[in-house]
């Protein structure tokens, strides 16, 4: 199908989300932010794609250098974005151990401190 | 909300938006065709500037100023989660308790491994410039692979070999050599970020000039930062403990 | 005239890596050094860009300053790079972003007393991320730079991490602005699958005319979404109040004065660059004035629901953001004028009222409005510039509020909503008479005395913890001058003849895509497009202003005798149940706001998409 990659795609940010909704735990909610960044990975490294071509590296020796290869530019992006969701997954999670010291629970449906 | 609410709210508004996802997908070009101008433009640019790593081109030579955000990112999250973890004022430190048990296999596993580990790291960050990898890549191996001294040994070791102010100030220097080479090609050359180094030769170990550099610093300031993150995950889990549960223990 | 990568084109981007550099210093240095030399590096690097800044911002006034990194100058209209592209409207942000750093840095000297130079750190990066957003032309970059804003950010709330409150905040302003960003970046990438390349120039230029299709519009609400939370539009607004209440008192001021402000000018850069020539004016219009009546009215009502007075300032930056909202959503020059003097002079005022209010925390240990009944009645000074800063968040000319009020107004007429001074007065004037209230009961000791026991869905201000060892006898002198030079600044603004002047050509500058696009891709100068109408003082606008601030003082009087009004108090009990469904719904679970996050994505997506069928 010319269009499975974007689907699914699209169907990993929703699910994350969704997980995020029902969550009961701040760790399955840190991780599930994680998990809808990860649509955007597959979308963003499915539109790069390109049928029967190799990747971007011309290694070392090097093979001759063509464009029939990958986009670059997606994979590049791919990268920065896992280092911003690792550094953003840290910080929250840290949050949440605080959340637990502070509160006593990891639950975010518990946690009544900001209200109105 | 109560949950039923909240889940039919979402059931309904996610609805909707898979709905205008799936149609602006359905306009998007085919999967795996042919046309990527980006790549057409930016192969040349990396062939011309020595770096066979075209992604590493990418990253450090044509949107460099990315990666210097992406990097700075990475340094604030190591700030702010040692800001976050502190000990707090109605907390202390307490010794780290000694013992447990460990099979025999899981310490060889370590043994085995932390070298190999550590030297698959160094390569990834120095050879950024020619094959897959580059700074972040190599530098999360090293750093995470480092801990194969507490997964396979104790807390204890891990703690001889990783001085917490020595990688910071790794971080630290990993983090401005980036940055001041940016200020520094300004200033010289009226090219903030560019890749004013000798460029080299295509294919050889110090070729691309700048990216290799710029990988380099990278990767000391991520492997340091993995470490010092980890560290204070690590200090608060064993070390740190309330006021109260030292009174109860 | 363009200013085309060389003098101070190389200034944006030293802009960015200068705040990084010291703040690694920083990092290095920072336990060794004593406390004072920490706090005075932070503040000569903030000085040093605002230096910069102005530099590029004077000469942004004679034309676009641009600079392509790295100098991969763009061959036949298209680039491999990332391009800064510096117009007034960013070089001016940029530049209120470096200048409320400097305040609010001379405001917490020696504040958080026992810290080592993790605050300073975070709070140059936050700079650093502020002024790359600010100044960037390329979309991917905005995002990395507002990655960089966020992480920041979530450190800098859950500062004090002794409050149960502050974590909380902290996580649901993290959870939702990562969320929203995520979803930004699913339309950068079908962006960048249709037109091939980043920066905003060749976006614009390559969908120019198209006809928007289903792509289009999915990547225009799915980039909008991304930097509307930041901007706290309904219903992404949610996190807003949390993440301000708790947050450092300084830290409130950068969040309130210029970080939600950038969220409205990220999202207006990326409309007019890349997206104005696409999609049919009328809908996009009504999408924006609809979300900011909307905006606007829930953030009025709320802060007038408060007792936390930080919590109550938060709910107006939320109603002021709806208003702001409307004025540049008119889609037209003056109205974007309206809403850059708006933002400046509430940058100023809310700022002031934020540092006040630690000043509130600090002395007596609370920002409870109705625990501190009377407690203030020795504050000489202090107390009337609360009553100065609420009168001017209600628009009292000459305040820079009631100039950015006016010019709003006119334009919204223009547009064609004739009713908008309604709104503009109602909204303004709802949030100065709750900061009036406040004030009145809290130093004046007036009204009558109110009922100690919390209230349900209520969040009392006595929880908030002071932020410097022990209670103050009095304000500090680092405490007390920001707050002056933050209101005079706004006063300013109002008066200088030039002003608004400015703000018409920086507006004119900033809606104007084929310009930016040619200027960022060939160098060449642009024509511009003539200033067809100056926005200023009327006469209407100045009797608006009067009007807003005549009833933001009633409202407040209203609201401290309303015991003894009985006609009143029955009005009141009439509209409790929907307060208090109101109140209900911002219930603090991050849960419940990522549901509205995706409810406001589909409203989005239907306000745009359903008319082009």
């Amino acid at each position: 199908m010319t269009y499975y990659a974007y689907i699914v795609a699209v169907f990993v940010l929703l699910t994350g989300v969704f997980g995020i909704v029902r969550s009961r735990n701040l760790i399955h909610t840190v991780v599930c932010l994680s998990v809808a960044q990860s649509g955007t990975y597959v979308l963003l490294l499915a539109v790069g794609y390109q049928r029967g071509v190799s990747p971007p590296v011309f290694g070392s020796p090097p093979v001759k250098p063509s464009t029939s290869v990958t986009d670059p530019l997606v994979q590049a992006l791919t990268l920065t974005d896992i280092v911003v969701s690792a550094t953003v997954t840290a910080l929250l999670l840290a949050i949440a151990v605080q959340v637990h010291k502070r509160h006593g629970t990891v639950d975010p449906n518990e946690l009544v401190a900001l209200e109105g | 909300m109560t949950r039923t609410v909240r889940f039919v709210m979402f059931a309904v508004a996610g609805g909707a938006v898979a709905a205008m996802l799936l149609l602006g997908v359905l306009d998007l070009p085919h999967f795996g065709s042919s046309l990527h101008p980006y790549r057409d433009a930016a192969v040349p640019a990396a062939v011309a500037h020595a770096t066979s790593n075209v992604i590493s081109s990418v990253n450090f030579d044509l949107r460099g100023l990315d990666t210097l955000g992406e990097e700075t990112i990475f340094l604030t999250s190591v700030i702010g989660v040692a800001a976050l973890l502190r000990p707090a004022e109605d907390e202390d430190e307490r010794t780290p308790p000694r013992g447990g048990r460990l099979l025999d296999m899981t310490r060889l596993f370590g043994y085995v491994f932390l070298p190999v580990t550590l030297a698959i790291g160094f390569i990834t960050v120095a050879h950024g410039a020619l094959t897959p990898g580059g700074g972040f890549q190599g530098g999360v191996v090293l750093g995470t692979g480092i801990h194969l001294l507490y997964v396979a040994g104790s807390y204890h070791a891990i703690e001889k070999v990783r001085p917490v102010e020595v990688l910071e100030y790794g971080e630290s220097i990993g983090a401005a050599a980036f940055a001041c080479f940016g200020i520094a090609g300004a200033l010289v050359a009226a090219s903030f970020l560019g890749n004013i180094l000798p460029l080299g030769t295509f294919g050889e170990l110090f070729s691309s000039g700048s990216v290799l550099y710029l990988s380099c610093a990278v990767g000391v300031e991520v492997a340091s930062g993995v470490i010092v993150l980890l560290a204070q995950f690590l200090h608060q889990a064993i070390e740190v403990e309330s006021d109260v549960e030292a009174a109860n223990a | 005239m363009v200013t085309f990568d060389h003098g101070v084109a190389l200034l944006p981007p030293i802009a960015i890596a200068v705040p990084i550099v010291v703040a690694s210093l920083l990092l290095a240095m920072g336990r060794r050094l004593p406390r004072v030399v920490v706090d005075a590096t932070a503040f000569a690097c903030a000085v040093a860009e605002v230096v910069m800044l102005a530099i590029v911002l004077q000469r942004a006034a004679e034309g676009r300053v641009v600079t392509w990194s790295a100098n991969w100058n763009p061959k036949n209209g298209y680039s491999v790079g990332i391009v800064l592209v510096s117009d007034e409207l960013g070089s001016g942000i940029a530049l209120l972003a470096a200048s409320l750093v400097v305040l609010a840095l001379v405001y917490s000297w020696r504040y958080f007393d026992d810290v080592d130079a993790h605050y300073h750190c975070l709070v140059l990066l936050f700079l650093a991320g502020m002024v790359g957003f600010a100044l960037t032309g390329d979309l991917f970059d905005m995002f990395v730079f507002f990655e960089l804003m966020g992480a920041a950010a979530y450190a800098l709330t859950g500062f004090k991490i002794e409050d149960r409150t502050a974590v909380q905040g902290a996580l649901n302003f993290g959870v939702v602005n990562s969320l929203g960003a995520y979803i930004a970046l699913m339309g950068v990438g079908l962006l960048y699958a249709r037109v091939g390349n980043l920066t905003l120039p060749q976006l614009g230029e390559a969908l120019a005319h198209h006809r928007p299709d289903a792509l289009l519009v999915a990547a225009f609400v799915a980039v909008m979404t991304g930097l509307l939370v930041k901007a706290a539009m309904a219903p992404f607004h949610f996190w807003l109040a949390d993440a301000h209440a708790v947050a450092p008192t300084p830290i409130c001021v950068l969040f309130s004065g210029v970080m939600v402000p950038l969220g409205i000018y990220g999202a207006f850069r990326v409309y007019w660059v890349v997206f104005s020539r696409v999609f049919p004016v009328g809908d996009i219009r009504r999408t924006f004035v609809v979300m900011g009546v909307l905006t606007a009215l829930i953030g009025a009502v709320m802060c007038l629901a408060q007792r936390h007075f930080k919590r109550l300032l938060a709910y107006s930056t939320i109603a002021h953001v709806g208003l702001f909202l409307v004025a540049a959503g008119c889609l037209s020059d003056s109205g974007t004028a309206g809403a850059a003097l708006y933002i400046a002079g509430h940058a100023g005022v809310k700022c002031a009222l934020f540092l006040l209010a630690g000043t509130m925390l600090n002395r007596y240990g609370s920002v409870d409005e109705l625990d501190l009944f009377g407690r203030g009645t020795d504050a000489r000074v202090t107390r009337w510039l609360f009553v100065i800063a609420g009168l001017a968040l209600a628009g009292l000319p000459p305040f820079g509020t009631g100039l950015g009020k006016a010019v709003s107004e006119e334009a919204a007429s223009h547009a064609g909503y004739g009713w908008s001074p309604l709104l503009f007065v109602a909204v303004s004037a709802a949030t100065g008479a709750a900061v009036l209230r406040a004030t009145g009961r809290v130093y004046f000791g007036l009204g009558d005395q109110p009922p100690a026991r919390l209230q349900h869905e209520q969040t009392s201000g006595s929880e908030e913890k002071p932020e410097v060892k022990g209670l103050l006898g009095r304000v500090r002198v680092t405490m007390l001058v920001p707050i002056l030079v933050l209101l005079g600044g706004a006063l300013a603004l109002g008066l200088l003849p030039g002003a608004h002047a400015a703000a018409e050509s920086a507006a004119a500058a900033f809606t104007d895509p084929s310009a930016y696009a040619t200027e960022a891709l060939t160098g060449r100068a642009a024509p511009a497009i003539p200033v067809l109408h100056v926005g200023n003082w009327t006469w209407s606008g100045v009797l608006l202003d009067l009007l807003s601030a005549a009833l933001a003082v009633g409202g407040a009087a209203v609201a401290l005798y309303a015991a003894r009004l009985g006609r009143l108090r029955q009005i009141a009990n009439g509209g409790r149940p929907m307060l208090q469904g109101l109140r209900r719904v911002h219930s603090g679970l991050v849960t419940d706001y990522v549901a509205w996050l995706m409810t406001g994505v589909a409203t989005l997506g239907g306000l745009v998409g359903l008319p082009l069928r």
